[in-house]
């Protein structure tokens, strides 16, 4: 059972876009941008709230990539493997967190829940490829050594 | 509050006015790329050294009769690779540089912004020219900006420097002076077609919904720029909103519609910060909502952000989708035009199309024919990016070449390399080569070849690109895509997937070519929607154009460009080899084998390609042998 205050914070979510079907997914997305994932037990809430039913609301969630009922880590690290950068040798750069963090293409995210690692097809700035974005950041010219640099001082933010 | 037509002239002329009295802008680039280089960080230490230098009016908002010096964040200045971008402008004079850090911001305040010196070092510099005007630099001389002519020049976040810029001239001619339908008539006789990729005319689509019994409309903004490498949606969004919003509103007012709806990637978090901003500033003045500048046009304007599935870039899965639902396509017809949103007829265009409406509309058809090739008139937005030198945001007519894009706007290949394909369109698209250079660039002509225009995404490729696994890249991007709502691209792109994966694992068999033709002939032909009609493209052209690539992998087991990891094969050289022994030391499979003091040797049947041997080799022994 989820503590009351989820229930508070979900409803403020969906008094912003009214009570409709077609406000679903704007609503998963802020529920999702508050606590860095979707519980599942919220959904089932948010469904009987806006009138539609459990199952067609986990088919829209489950459909769509962005939604996680898994929780993330504090830094979500999204590695660019869009086409610019794949050309750019992306691919080392995902290897070298994934090491750096003991995690691979199964297990996503760090067990002291800092770090959750995943590709993202692009994020626009192929320009500056190959690119990693942390969080909303987006991180320019990445190679594998400044990835570990990247860990680091993320690391070291968390004690200060 | 903007309540007439007279409200908005005067407001224009009040910023024209304020435009006209800047000694100075400081225009910092706030482009995706250039904001990942650190131009925030840029853009504060302008505002703390022009506010901490006395005898100097800094003006941040946009108002203030005695303003002298405006520190601006603009759309994207296009030369991505080199930013943090800035540019320095006085009167008509601007002086363009690049990688600003920082602490280079002492040196252009004291030197160019209250001098009017100019700092070499920061210029930029191609083939040993060093250029000083953005508009010489021959990536940007080259181009002809229509869509981008305002980015890197105006405060994307205000409404004011819009205005200034000539905005919302179009929107009060189509609004006072025109009837719908002379709007949808010219449009449709400027020959427009849509720069989503699909190239459908886009006067013919507005008529066909004008046209429609049913009286509730809806005017939809695709910006679900999916295709990996592509970013020119994302840069008019973020570069230019009210742009794109003028075009809608002009759509809306064309076909009688009352609300339009953008759907931006979720990737694009500034993309939708920026619209929404634009929006509520539209609203807040009376530019959106109802009776705009005291007429009958009522026009909202409602954002909705994608949730990381490729294949509402399609009609029917993206207006699914704003309905809340799963992003699946439908079979048409019904089309959109007619069962669109909420299952009313709607007008569904990409950013760069309605971005060329405002100007077609105050300059006129035939203005806009005079651009571009016959049968596909006006510019195109690429995203260049790859091995090239000068990756970035281009704009060019229609009908230019690969020539005059990659070795002249592109400045040429990267580290010297040699040119070996060009990837456009992405996942829907296919390859040109360098047979296809002096091919232009117009929607039939690359279709002919076999790929297709696209969003507009352009990767430029080297030597060191293998094109067997650039199509298994491709597929396992739509493969993974794929709504699985058919039969044909949800089984079908898996098998072709499978099939890739194996050439490039060094288990192909010829037989597997015909194979792969056969599917990606089914797939083409049987698939549902556009996502899976285009998946094959990539590999049918590949195996069109680098056949040999693909035999290679198979008979000759090797990968010419060293790329397939299972391909490669880890050889010692005896010249460099002091037979310290690490390598066999480090070998997780006991593949190496040797006597001290001796050269030595790798089993590659053995050898499972882990690199480690090569990675810690003190001597530099151990190389990939093609």
């Amino acid at each position: 059972m989820l503590d009351e205050c989820y229930y508070k914070k979900a409803d403020e979510i969906i008094a912003g876009y009214g009570k409709k079907p077609s406000s679903l997914i704007p609503i998963m997305q802020d529920i999702q941008a508050e606590y860095r994932y979707l519980p599942g037990e919220l959904l089932t809430y948010v469904a009987k709230q806006i009138g539609i039913s459990e199952s067609k609301a986990y088919s829209v969630a489950t459909f769509y990539e962005n939604f996680s009922f898994e929780e993330k880590g504090k830094y979500v690290i999204k590695v660019c493997d869009g086409t610019a950068c794949h050309v750019r040798k992306s691919a080392p750069i995902l290897e070298a967190f994934q090491k750096e963090l003991g995690l691979s293409a199964k297990k996503h995210t760090t067990d002291d829940m800092l770090f959750t690692v995943e590709t993202v097809s692009c994020l626009g700035a192929c320009g500056l490829a190959p690119t990693v974005m942390v969080n909303e950041e987006v991180h320019p010219k990445m190679t594998p050594e400044a990835a570990l640099d990247l860990i680091h001082e993320l690391r070291g933010d968390r004690n200060d | 509050m903007i309540r007439t037509r007279e409200d908005l002239r005067k407001r224009t002329e009040l910023a024209n006015e304020e435009m006209a009295s800047y000694d100075c802008r400081i225009l910092v680039c706030s482009g995706t790329g250039c904001i990942a280089s650190g131009s925030e960080k840029v853009y504060d230490e302008f505002l703390r050294i022009a506010g901490d230098t006395p005898g100097v009016t800094v003006e941040f908002a946009s108002h203030g009769p005695e303003a002298h010096l405006g520190v601006k964040k603009t759309g994207c200045q296009g030369v991505c690779e080199l930013g943090p971008l800035v540019r320095i402008q006085k009167g008509g004079k601007v002086v363009q540089y690049t990688k600003v850090h920082p602490s280079d911001c002492q040196e252009i305040f004291s030197r160019s912004v209250l001098g009017d010196d100019v700092i070499e070092s920061l210029l930029y510099k191609q083939k040993g020219v060093t250029y000083t005007s953005p508009d010489e630099i021959p990536f940007i001389a080259k181009q002809t900006r229509i869509v981008l002519e305002n980015c890197g020049k105006y405060d994307s976040e205000s409404l004011d420097e819009y205005l200034a810029s000539g905005g919302f001239q179009a929107f009060q001619k189509a609004l006072f002076e025109m009837k719908p339908e002379e709007i949808v008539d010219e449009v449709d006789r400027s020959g427009l077609r849509g720069r989503g990729g699909g190239g459908f005319p886009t006067g013919r689509k507005w008529k066909q919904v004008a046209r429609q019994k049913e009286k509730e409309r809806y005017v939809v903004c695709n910006g679900d720029e999916g295709d990996p490498g592509a970013f020119m949606d994302g840069s008019v969004m973020e570069g230019d909103p009210y742009k794109l919003i003028e075009g809608m509103m002009i759509a809306g007012y064309a076909v009688s519609s009352e609300n339009g709806y953008i759907y931006v990637r979720a990737e694009y978090p500034m993309s939708v910060a920026r619209l929404r901003h634009a929006i509520a500033e539209l609203e807040d003045k009376g530019l959106l909502g109802d009776h705009i500048l005291g007429t009958d046009f009522n026009f909202h304007m409602h954002i909705n952000r994608g949730a990381g599935a490729f294949v509402c870039g399609e009609g029917s899965a993206l207006t699914a989708s704003i309905e809340g639902n799963r992003g699946m396509p439908r079979v048409k017809p019904p089309r959109t035009v007619e069962k669109g949103l909420w299952a009313k007829p709607t007008v569904l265009n990409n950013v760069e199309t309605y971005a060329n409406v405002p100007k077609i509309v105050l300059q006129g058809a035939d203005w806009y024919r005079s651009i571009g090739t016959e049968s596909s008139p006006g510019t195109k937005t690429f995203s260049l990016t790859g091995s090239i030198q000068n990756t970035g945001l281009i704009e060019v007519p229609m009908g230019t070449t690969l020539r005059e894009i990659i070795f002249d706007i592109g400045g040429g290949m990267k580290d010297g390399g040699t040119f070996k394909a060009v990837q456009i369109g992405g996942p829907s698209g296919g390859c040109l080569t360098k047979d296809h250079l002096d091919v232009p660039l117009d929607f039939e002509t690359v279709k002919k070849y076999g790929a297709i225009v696209g969003s507009g995404g352009l990767v430029v490729m080297d030597d060191s690109t293998c094109m067997v696994e650039v199509a298994r890249f491709f597929m396992s991007f739509t493969q993974r895509e794929s709504c699985g709502k058919c039969v044909p691209c949800r089984e079908g792109t898996k098998r072709m997937l499978e099939i890739l994966e194996k050439i490039v694992g060094g288990k192909g068999e010829m037989e597997d070519l015909d194979r792969l033709e056969e599917l990606a002939t089914m797939v083409k032909s049987m698939s549902l929607c556009g996502l899976g009609k285009s998946a094959p493209l990539p590999v049918l052209s590949t195996l069109n154009t680098f056949r040999d690539e693909y035999i290679e992998h198979i008979v000759d087991k090797k990968c010419r460009a060293k790329v397939c990891t299972a391909l490669r094969r880890f050889v010692i050289n005896p010249e460099f080899c002091r037979g310290c022994g690490k390598c066999a030391k480090n070998c997780p499979v006991g593949a190496i084998t040797g006597v001290r003091k001796e050269c030595y040797h790798i089993d590659n049947d053995l050898c499972i390609k882990c690199s480690t041997c090569k990675d810690n080799c003190a001597f530099d022994a151990i190389y990939i042998e093609a």
